[in-house]
């Protein structure tokens, strides 16, 4: 039953980039669109967020419930030392939550009130995936000091080093590239495919660099990134089959396939987590001095992962088709 | 302000501002799915617009609550890293149920908000029934959790040790029913009153008043019969607490000497330093016929427990005579809504019969507040009930008065947001709905 809870917990943090990730991602792209589109970028990602935004923020929840039944040490870890970036975050969530509803429930649509909803979507939009990306750069990246004896040492530079940060820049670009393949998709007319995908092509250069900033950062904070990826055929597997797919997207896109490219896209999410995560599996947290945390031996006691593990199973018997019926149905009444 | 402190403030503040929207949340989806019900069997097209409307409020009050969930799920790690270490693999069945229920109100909210006109009539208010459902679902699992602090059970506590956990029985624990009971009909009776007490308001200053006298009719009929019943719950609640928590019983009364004929206390000022209480009506014999059926069995006063593990008597004491002052209020006028009903229609009609209503309009709310002042406060010093100080749970992170000052701010600024809000859709009924 472990196993069973740890999947779930890595298909919550899967669904929770891919679904809230294209959802942060689409405040990304409405802030680096000029102000002459705002409103058509708005208007395509309102479209296609609206009636499942809230369900994509959920993720968040399952897996942060999981982990504090399930592995509550380590929760308890996380908290103590990250908590600055963890409230950064959690300012951004809250920010952009309500600027979300505020600005389409107003009932007086006014200028004024509009352009500061959007104002603070847009930025909590970029704000909150960089401060989750450094506090999952800041899991792995062994600066954790459960050791130190002064408040920057322990909760400052926890967090606040070259690897977490550039791990923080290349989740924005991520999530950016996966809202602008989406909205791709979305968009009804050829002049806002066009810009959308000047935007994928933007971001996911972002990526690119981002993503060689993090190996660099790593090389810098002796994170042994490059051997959890390149030292094991799974996670090179993963890592190639990526940038194959990508290679792949970009000529379906060109061929006019705006649908199945989303598939691709959230493929190559996927894989990025996977080769990243396989190696060092089962240890999730690794802090200063050598120390891992694993997932295997610093659960919770026997009795509470089986009951945790039937409440996800039968959980998800309810939550998966209803989400599915959700997402079809809006997307079908919207095509038709 | 010291850490400890500011971390208890940050917490309050955190569960008073979500304790608010999680029961709008709760309660509003009912109330729209019995406007909705009518709308589909009469064809009556204002209780289509009372429904849009308060669907409308409902979206910002569910964004709203939402997030400050979210906010909490953290803030426990946040705060109190060390309860969450000990205390998650026992209490977090319930959590893990209301992340399952919240996650389909979710969904279903989804299909309710943006499913007119394009959904099944029927599903569409489906839908909407399952976002209700699954509301007050999650609203008595969080409870749960949170009556397993103040009656801890599915565990042994050995040596510093917690061994035999067993989280079903601690979801089940001894408290949950009485406290979720409780809070259940809190929720309605307060939405009930606030919701009716704003379209009474409407109806008073002559605005769309057949929009607005509709609206307070569904709102009213739920909050009166919440408040008549609460006492009853409320009872319960009490005699639970006292047997398993006699310290915040005590605070409660501040019932300072364990004597038989044990009186209660109405009002007063409780006098700490003296340990006795000014200015207060005693019942002699009350306070024993209700904790235990009889006159006479002394109920167990502070003087039974040590200094050091004694809440704060006067915030316990202020805290719960408000809270059942204001229900006695309300349980009054619920009476007079439905005698009205029964025998005196005309009264229905009258400016003054609307004005208890306006009257009435935040009271269930701040009782709400005071009661979990009440289960909160009068737990301290504990944070698990005679296993855990709260002093022993609170993280090592320095500097938490900042982060709660900031803290402050963002809810003050999104209260006065929401209020904001509020007041525009309540003018645009017109414009919008006016039909």
């Amino acid at each position: 039953m472990l196993y069973v809870v740890i999947g779930f917990l890595f298909f919550a943090v899967v669904f929770y980039f891919l679904l809230g990730g294209a959802d942060f991602g689409a405040g990304i792209i409405e802030l680096f669109t000029s102000d002459g589109n705002k409103s058509r970028t708005r208007h395509t990602s309102y479209q296609a967020i609206g009636p499942i935004w809230e369900a994509n923020h959920m993720w968040l929840i399952i897996a942060i419930v999981i982990l504090f039944v399930g592995f509550p040490v380590i929760y308890s870890q996380i908290c103590t030392y990250l908590h600055i970036p963890l409230l950064i975050m959690l300012l951004g969530v809250t920010a952009r939550g309500t600027a979300f509803s505020f600005r389409n429930y107003d009932a007086v649509k006014d200028e004024r009130s509009q352009a500061l909803y959007n104002h603070i979507f847009v930025y909590s939009s970029f704000i909150t995936p960089l401060f989750l990306g450094i506090t999952a750069g800041s899991v792995i990246s062994r600066q954790i000091d459960p050791a130190a004896d002064n408040f920057l040492t322990a909760f400052v530079f926890s967090w606040l080093n070259w690897f977490s940060v550039a791990v923080g820049f290349f989740t924005v670009a991520l999530c950016g590239f996966l809202a602008a393949i989406y909205l791709i998709g979305e968009a009804k007319e050829q002049f806002d495919v066009k810009r959308f995908t000047k935007k994928a092509v933007i971001m996911n250069a972002a990526a690119v660099g981002f993503g060689g900033l993090v190996f660099l950062a790593a090389e810098v904070e002796n994170v042994h990134l490059a051997h959890w990826i390149f030292g094991n055929p799974v996670s090179l597997t993963a890592v190639i089959a990526a940038s194959l797919s990508l290679i792949l997207l970009w000529y379906l896109l060109r061929r006019g396939k705006t649908k199945i490219i989303r598939l691709l896209a959230g493929f190559q999410v996927t894989m990025i987590l996977v080769s990243v995560g396989y190696r060092h599996f089962p240890n999730v947290m690794m802090v200063k001095g050598g120390k891992n945390l694993s997932l295997l031996t610093n659960h919770a006691p026997e009795a509470t992962i089986n009951d945790l593990g039937w409440a996800l199973l039968v959980g998800s018997l309810f939550i998966l088709p209803a989400l599915g019926y959700l997402y079809y149905s809006f997307q079908k009444k919207k095509d038709v | 302000m010291n850490d400890f402190l500011a971390a208890r403030s940050q917490m309050a503040l955190s569960l008073g501002f979500h304790i608010i929207y999680s029961c709008i949340g709760m309660v509003m989806p009912v109330f729209m799915a019995i406007s909705h019900y009518k709308w589909i069997k009469t064809g009556d097209h204002v209780y289509k617009n009372i429904t849009q409307a308060w669907s409308k409020g409902v979206a910002i009050f569910f964004a709203t609550g939402a997030v400050s969930g979210t906010m909490l799920s953290f803030e426990l790690g946040l705060l109190w890293p060390k309860f969450m270490e000990h205390a998650g693999p026992i209490f977090g069945m319930p959590f893990s149920f209301e992340g399952v229920a919240f996650f389909i109100e979710a969904i279903a909210l989804g299909f309710f908000l943006y499913g007119w006109k394009r959904l099944n009539k029927w599903f569409h208010w489906v839908t909407g029934i399952v976002v209700g459902v699954s509301g007050v679902i999650s609203g008595i699992l969080v409870v749960s959790a949170n009556s397993w602090m103040n009656s801890p059970a599915g565990f042994d506590y050995v040596n510093g040790q917690y061994i035999n956990i067993d989280p079903i029985k601690a979801m089940f624990n001894e408290a949950w029913f009485s406290e979720a009971l409780h809070m259940t009909i809190a929720a309605f009776a307060a939405t009930g009153f606030a919701v009716a007490g704003i379209h009474a308001l409407m109806i008073l200053l002559k605005r769309n008043v057949n929009f607005h006298t509709k609206a307070f009719k569904i709102a009213i009929v739920f909050g009166a019969a919440a408040a008549i019943l609460q006492p009853l719950s409320g009872d319960i609640s009490a005699k639970g607490a006292a047997r398993r928590q006699p310290a915040k019983s005590a605070a409660m009364e501040a019932n300072y000497h364990t004597v038989p004929y044990s009186p209660l206390l109405i009002g007063g000022i409780p006098d700490t330093a003296n340990k006795k209480v000014n200015y207060g009506i005693e019942l002699p014999g009350l306070l024993s016929f209700l904790v235990y059926d009889d006159f006479k069995t002394p109920v167990k006063g502070l003087d039974q427990i040590p200094q050091q593990y004694q809440p704060n008597v006067p915030v316990t004491h202020y805290a719960f005579q408000l809270m059942v002052a204001i229900g006695m209020f309300l349980l009054l006028i619920g009476l007079i809504y439905f005698f009205a009903l029964w025998k005196k229609k005309k009264w229905l009609t009258k400016d003054w019969f609307f004005k208890l209503f306006v009257i009435a309009t935040p009271l269930g709310f701040i009782a709400v507040e005071a009661g979990w002042t009440v289960t909160e406060v009068g737990r301290q010093p504990w944070i698990i009930q005679g296993v855990m100080l709260t002093s022993q749970a609170v993280t090592p992170m320095p500097g938490i008065q900042y982060s709660f000052y900031l803290f402050t701010f963002i809810y003050f600024t999104l209260s006065v947001a929401v209020v904001f809000l509020l007041s525009r859709q309540i003018k645009m009924v017109p414009e919008l709905y006016d039909h």
